[in-house]
């Protein structure tokens, strides 16, 4: 997929979908990202599925920690002085 | 300022509560990223116990050249694969599987079976608090190395030369494994929230 990647033929939805990530990393050559936006600009569909990788890490960065327990903020709070009070 | 590097000051001049924000920020994803590495719970809780020790003895030596949160992982990691290896588990390997089915193209290459839209219905549902649960589910059952790079990248919201660094990972491999995670999670999301169009 990459060597085809040099022929002048218009990209594949298959080759787009594999590409994502290397776009939004920045990480294709510049020939290769032109190839990729004009593909999007003719493919709704490659364009939904990008606006969904999108999505897709917007969802995981609204992953928040649970809270503590009190019970394990207690033992962190004695591990804490323990260390303060001198070495271990 | 950087949330962490005020932390960071503030756990440098002995305040105890600056330490419990910074486990209550990192202590779950650290458990669920010695996950990975180790074979059972107990013994990433341990690990994850040994870090927390590591972590408040070498706060005086921690220089700032990486950030906080990068030198946390970096201690963890290490630890979880030192101890990994000692319980003889074998390294998780990429997998080589395409971002999405082929049957759903042509023998063009074009879509035969387009995503769904699923958007607006995930977005619907964001509030409740329940969808992350299930983002991190999907998350914690990637493959090994995809689980690392996404929760790293994705939920911890790391650089990728962070991740790289962490996780000892060439930029090329980063982005493999990054692509195949989050490659899944958006087709457990189109499985979860698609409507046909």
């Amino acid at each position: 997929m990459r060597l085809s990647l040099l022929s002048r033929r218009d990209l594949a939805c298959q080759q787009v979908v594999e590409l994502i990530t290397d776009y939004l990393e920045g990480a294709l050559s510049r020939a290769a990202r032109r190839r990729f936006e004009a593909h999007l600009a003719g493919c709704p569909h490659c364009t939904e599925y990008l606006a969904q990788m999108r999505e897709t890490i917007k969802l995981a960065g609204r992953i928040e920690p649970g809270d503590l327990t009190p019970q394990m903020r207690q033992e962190f709070a004695d591990l804490y002085r323990r260390w303060q009070s001198g070495p271990q | 300022m950087d949330p962490d590097a005020e932390l960071l000051t503030r756990l440098r001049a002995g305040d105890e509560r600056a330490f419990i924000a910074l486990v209550q920020h990192y202590h779950e994803p650290m458990l669920r990223l010695a996950a990975s590495f180790v074979p059972s719970t107990a013994v990433a809780e341990e690990v994850v116990q040994d870090t927390w020790l590591a972590v408040l003895r070498g706060l005086e030596r921690f220089e700032g050249r990486s950030s906080l949160k990068t030198w946390l992982f970096r201690i963890l990691v290490n630890r979880a694969r030192s101890t990994g290896s000692r319980e003889q588990r074998s390294v998780p390997v990429a997998d080589p599987g395409p971002a999405v089915d082929p049957a759903r193209f042509g023998p063009s290459g074009a879509w035969s079976d387009p995503p769904e839209h699923w958007i607006e219905a995930a977005e619907a549902r964001v509030d409740a608090g329940k969808l992350a649960d299930r983002v991190r589910a999907w998350i914690d059952d990637l493959p090994g190395r995809q689980r690392e790079v996404v929760l790293l990248r994705d939920v911890e919201g790391m650089t990728s030369d962070e991740v790289c660094s962490v996780l000892e990972l060439t930029e090329a491999n980063q982005r493999v494994l990054l692509h195949r995670g989050r490659s899944r999670l958006r087709q457990l999301l189109e499985n979860e929230f698609g409507e046909a169009r």
